[in-house]
């Protein structure tokens, strides 16, 4: 019940956050937003009983990576985006029919895919979510992807520097 | 019902407490560096100044709360609220003594026991960063703003040799629960070497632990690091556009990430609770010895008064030192009081040790702190971390 609950306290928190970060103009309110998303990510992810995963999303996405997107919009900073006056007659025709498609195709989706899912979510079942249940699966089963990503992640910063360095005349 | 009422109970305990403590390591840094400097410091709001903290909370909180015309006034106002409660909220996991006994109630010393509580902290102290970035950019102040971005950038620095610090005794120890840290931390090498993190064989954490504190400084913007809020340079930094309790609300800030962070070095790398030698040898009387050589003291310079008001005033400080360590021999306070007094101890040793740095050393420039980061801590801490990981590989079988 209190699963339940919380649940959904912070679904519609992060739902209301990334809607909100569409609509808001000012990139360091979005910025903020994405962080309300994350953070409520994850709660839920905690919810779930995958603890690992719910600190690693709080250090590393909330932590590491919108600091980093908040530096640098205030080291540009960037101001509020204004509105362009005028739109085209197509968007303002078939802006709101295309919507309504699209949330139809969501719902038809989840209406034909998700409905023999099994049973429903049940929020004190699982329990591997601890760090040795994850570290297992990634050095273990999941070892080959874990290491082509590091040697992704190092090339990465590889580009990084030749891109950052400064040209030696 | 009953556990949350405990809860209840040791959250309201443990914060009251918390806030009464940061309000006066004001007045013990302002005293440390007065000393330091050769001067007095704070002496005329009570004796020895011991109600200046309270004297200067009632001034902030009646002084015109002044905003002005040109912020970003929501995240003007949310800033503060972030840096307080992204810096108090660690102490939730963070353990201060072993399970205790009260009217039959069996519970932990600390409010609660995380087993992913090492992620958890980092992840709060990660996010502590927003506080101090969107105060200088809410400012809408080259100075603040300046203050701001330099904070971001050194926190995600100094994070790294922090989090690399702390993972090598974590390989020792083989948990992320700072209990079970702190209970593998017991027992003595040859009867008498405390078993703490940086004593522990195989591998010794001293230098985890130097890089720890080294980090730490940086984490907590304290000289030598605090480029943030460097006076010659950006003014008051990121906190120039602020007063009153809001400008309170970042002091407290700073003073909880310190607490904080000494907690959780002297959980990590001194042994939590554990005393400094057995309780065969008589550990477990040390405070009551502590508080009587001091209250003897008093007593003597009741004595001989320096001053004329000494006469009266060293005697009842006296006699409270004696009834202190006094309640050290309660068989039924015992198990509470003295763990709690090894890990204050501890903690209190650290605190000084950073208003001890602040006296003593001068501020880096920008530059310096970051390529002191990136090119000697960052390295050292990822040999250290994988010299212990190859040291632990190789005993434990």
């Amino acid at each position: 019940m209190m699963g339940v609950i919380l649940f959904a306290i912070f679904a519609t928190a992060a739902v209301a956050c990334g809607i909100n970060l569409v609509l808001q103009r000012h990139p360091v309110t979005s910025a903020l937003s994405l962080i309300g998303v994350m953070g409520s990510l994850a709660v839920l992810y905690l919810l779930l009983g995958a603890e690992f995963i719910a600190a690693v999303q709080l250090i590393v996405y909330a932590g590491a990576i919108m600091v980093l997107f908040l530096f640098v919009i205030m080291l540009l900073n960037a101001g509020e985006e204004r509105k362009i006056p005028g739109k085209s007659l197509v968007s303002k025709l078939i802006g709101l029919p295309v919507f309504v498609l699209f949330l139809g195709l969501v719902a038809y989706l989840i209406q034909t895919q998700y409905t023999h899912a099994g049973s429903p979510v049940d929020f004190d079942a699982f329990t591997g979510g601890g760090p040795r249940e994850v570290g297992m699966a990634l050095f273990t089963t999941y070892l080959l992807p874990f290491e082509v990503t590091s040697v992704l992640i190092l090339i990465a910063i590889l580009g990084a520097i030749v891109l950052a360095r400064k040209e030696i005349d | 019902m009953n556990y949350f009422l405990l809860t209840l109970i040791k959250a309201g305990l443990i914060a009251f407490v918390l806030v009464t403590v940061l309000a006066y390591l004001v007045w013990v840094e302002r005293k440390v560096l007065a000393h330091i400097q050769l001067r007095v410091g704070p002496n005329r709001v009570g004796p020895h100044g011991l109600l200046q903290p309270l004297s200067d909370l009632v001034k902030l909180l009646f002084k015109e709360g002044f905003i002005p015309s040109h912020v970003n006034l929501f995240f003007y106002l949310l800033a503060p609220f972030m840096a307080v409660a992204l810096s108090l909220g660690s102490i939730a996991v963070i353990p201060l003594g072993p399970q205790i006994d009260v009217f039959g109630i069996k519970t932990n010393l600390g409010l609660a026991d995380v087993n992913i509580g090492i992620l958890f902290m980092l992840g709060l102290g990660s996010l502590g960063v927003y506080g101090v970035a969107l105060a200088g950019w809410a400012s809408n102040n080259k100075y603040a703003l300046i203050g701001g971005l330099r904070s971001a950038a050194q926190m995600i620095s100094y994070e790294l040799p922090l989090a690399l610090a702390i993972v090598a005794p974590l390989l020792m120890f083989n948990t992320l629960s700072f209990r079970e840290v702190v209970d593998a931390q017991g027992g003595y090498l040859f009867g008498f070497i405390p078993q703490w993190a940086i004593f522990q064989l195989p591998v010794p954490q001293l230098i985890s632990f130097i890089i720890f504190l080294i980090a730490a400084f940086a984490e907590t913007n304290r000289i030598p690091f605090d480029l943030p809020e460097a006076e010659n340079e950006l003014v008051a930094g990121f906190h120039t556009e602020y007063s009153s309790m809001l400008f309170a609300a970042f002091f407290t800030a700073e003073y909880g990430h310190i607490t904080t962070a000494c907690m959780v070095a002297s959980v990590l790398f001194l042994g939590g609770w554990q005393p400094l030698w057995p309780a065969a040898y008589g550990s477990d009387f040390f405070p009551v010895v502590a508080h009587w050589f001091f209250a003897a003291i008093c007593f003597w310079h009741a004595r001989q008064p320096a001053r004329s008001y000494d006469r009266y005033t060293m005697p009842i400080l006296g006699i409270i030192l004696f009834g202190a360590g006094g309640l050290f021999l309660v068989p039924f306070l015992k198990p509470i009081l003295v763990p709690l007094f090894w890990f204050l101890s501890k903690v209190a040793f650290l605190i000084f040790t950073f208003v001890w740095v602040r006296g003593t050393l001068p501020r880096f420039r920008y530059d310096q702190l970051m390529r002191f980061t990136w090119t000697f801590l960052f390295p050292v801490a990822l040999v250290n971390l994988l010299i212990t990981g190859l040291l632990v590989a190789l005993t434990t079988k």
